[in-house]
């Protein structure tokens, strides 16, 4: 074991006299993936404009300059203020309440990214035991598991949201519950594949052989070597979580009224978009921008953790 | 190439059944039957006449069983709110929705297969940066904000095409290009990526080397490859188009199978959601069976799986 110190000794870049005789210095593994992520110039764009929108929904109550909920009649449709009667009390306008369109917006974030976070922890739960389960054991598990992704895929996912989410009644809680169960497909089929890729590796052989028991083999062993793939697929289906609440929140069936949902927003503003087209288009370029910046990093984080995989 | 078709269709049999279970098991959640059939006013006496002749007081699965017999016959019974037959609703609205998912796809295979092979071709230029910004920019862009805003500057500003309804040809345009958008990324990835390998292939260098034009290469040889699995994608967009039109016709007031449902939906009639469930379901696992087996038939090595 005395020859372990070389390798975990020199972290940082060597002095530039001994470069030229030493061979390169090991980095830690995390170092590593730190510097390539920074590199990638998508992974850094989108996690700065993620890491803002999580920041200002966050800070919302902080920030936001009136209360999102009051009704303020006389001032109704107030245009933000780059239009000619704008006001510098309500930034991006009102809508026809007379509601603050900025601190309705902040609010706004908190719902998408509630709904994103935990949507996906349902069906990452869902999705990986499936997916690892299948992968693991194989045969008549995994046939059973292909049968059970084939006939999700084949159900038509924005009207069986909207119909559960009608029968189960439309509110924040019923749109979390019915697209975390329903958005688990792609979670299985890539833990499936992972779990496929490192089921006949040494280290699960010899985790076999030491008599370890399958649970705990899943989870100390499986799971944290799938972790990298996960994280990506948890990243993208946020993305796809956030943007089916605003649709379902803009057919009428998902976050009801009055809480600030984008997809609500956008629905509400419908009826002024011919001659208030920002009332529609503010709420809209905050989803494009939420929707963009998680998947630059669930891309980024793909090219980073597997460069391998890339293009 | 016959047991791979079987066990296809095997598949294929055994998932339209299980989405006949849920689909029935939707209509039974959604409350009590006879007292929407009966209606809000009707006596508990005229409930339970109404829960024996429609049957509804036998055991589930002899619902299940009659319902799925009738339903195999196209009949899906009759619509709580329409007060027409579901079928006769779904046959005249079908047509819209049809017409929608086909255009919207071609638009998107005519916008995706040059973008990817122009980016597979011109591997790490510009041009293929630009492609694949392209596609993540597309993708964040959510179908209905897309078409409010296709209406905003073409319909409203521009007044080049109409704002709603179904009336001529002029009014699927901005509808198909807000549907046919969403599919672009991926059909987009996946032509560049089949033409990134055949391009690589030995054939490829073959026919470089025997002196064809750069054009004769890509286009005759590479590409007729690299389209195979293009093919299975389209089949598979198609049926997810049909059931994200719901999106569009609403954003449209297209009066479609999609705006029907939504309809429905909000009017808890839930014969008609239930049907068109089913019968969109039924479509997709067609369609994906269709493309497994061409595929399988243009390419003998996927036969195995």
């Amino acid at each position: 074991m005395t020859d372990m110190a070389p390798t975990t000794a020199p972290t940082t870049a060597p002095s530039a006299e001994t470069a030229l005789d030493l061979p390169p210095p090991r980095r830690s593994p995390a170092l590593a993936l730190l510097r390539r992520g920074l590199r990638h110039g998508g992974l850094v764009a989108g996690g700065v404009i993620l890491l803002l929108i999580v920041g200002l929904a966050l800070a919302a109550p902080l920030v936001a300059p009136h209360d999102p909920y009051a009704q303020e009649l006389s001032r109704r449709m107030v245009p933000p203020i780059w239009q000619a009667k704008g006001n510098w009390d309500y930034l991006l306008g009102t809508d026809k309440l007379g509601r603050d369109y900025l601190s309705r917006l902040l609010y706004g974030a908190r719902i998408s990214l509630l709904i994103g976070a935990v949507t996906v922890l349902i069906s990452g739960v869902i999705g990986t035991t499936l997916g690892v389960c299948a992968g693991y054991f194989g045969g008549r598990v995994d046939a059973v598991l292909s049968y059970i992704v084939t006939t999700r895929l084949a159900l038509p996912v924005v009207l069986v949201a909207l119909a559960s989410a009608a029968l189960v009644g439309s509110s924040l809680q019923g749109v979390i519950i019915v697209l975390g169960l329903l958005l688990w497909d792609r979670f299985a089929v890539v833990t499936r594949s992972a779990t496929q890729q490192i089921a006949g590796s040494d280290y699960i052989a010899a985790a076999k052989a030491i008599g370890c028991s399958t649970p705990r083999l899943i989870l100390t062993e499986v799971l944290p070597n799938i972790l990298n793939p996960l994280i990506v697929v948890a990243t993208l289906e946020m993305a796809h979580a956030i943007l089916l609440e605003a649709a379902l929140s803009f057919l009428g069936l998902g976050v009801q009224p009055p809480l600030p949902s984008w997809g609500l927003m956008i629905a509400e503003g419908k009826q002024y978009m011919f001659f208030s087209p920002w009332v529609i288009a503010i709420p809209a370029t905050a989803l494009v921008f939420l929707v963009l910046a998680i998947n630059l990093v669930g891309d980024g984080l793909r090219d980073v953790t597997a460069p391998e995989n890339r293009n | 190439m016959l047991a791979f078709t079987l066990r296809r269709l095997v598949v294929a049999f055994s998932v339209a059944l299980t989405v006949s279970v849920i689909a029935f098991v939707l209509l039974h959640l959604s409350g009590d039957l006879a007292t929407s059939i009966a209606g809000a006013e009707a006596s508990p006496a005229q409930v339970a006449e109404v829960r024996h002749q429609y049957g509804l007081d036998r055991p589930l699965t002899v619902q299940y069983l009659d319902w799925l017999w009738r339903a195999l016959h196209l009949d899906f019974g009759n619509s709580f709110y329409f007060r027409d037959s579901v079928v006769s609703l779904i046959a005249t609205r079908m047509p819209v929705t049809l017409t929608l998912g086909a255009i919207s796809l071609a638009i998107s295979l005519i916008i995706a297969v040059p973008l990817g092979v122009l980016a597979a071709v011109f591997r790490g230029t510009i041009i293929d940066r630009l492609a694949l910004t392209f596609c993540v920019l597309g993708q964040a862009i959510p179908t209905f904000c897309l078409g409010l805003g296709l209406i905003i500057i073409f319909a409203v500003n521009l007044r080049w095409l109409p704002v709603s309804g179904t009336a001529g040809w002029q009014n699927y345009v901005l509808p198909s290009v807000a549907l046919g958008w969403y599919a672009v990324p991926a059909v987009m990835r996946l032509s560049r990526n089949g033409m990134l390998e055949v391009l690589s292939a030995d054939y490829i260098r073959t026919a470089r080397a025997k002196g064809l034009s750069p054009a004769a290469v890509v286009l005759k040889h590479a590409l007729r490859n690299a389209i195979i699995p293009v093919v299975a994608l389209a089949a598979v967009q198609f049926g997810f188009m049909l059931g994200g039109s719901i999106v569009v016709e609403a954003v449209f007031s297209m009066h479609g199978v999609g705006h029907l449902a939504w309809e429905a939906i909000a009017r808890n009639d839930f014969p008609v959601v239930q049907a068109v469930v089913l019968i969109l379901a039924a479509i997709y696992i067609t369609l994906t069976f269709l493309a497994d087996v061409i595929n399988a038939l243009l390419d003998p090595r996927m036969r195995v799986a």
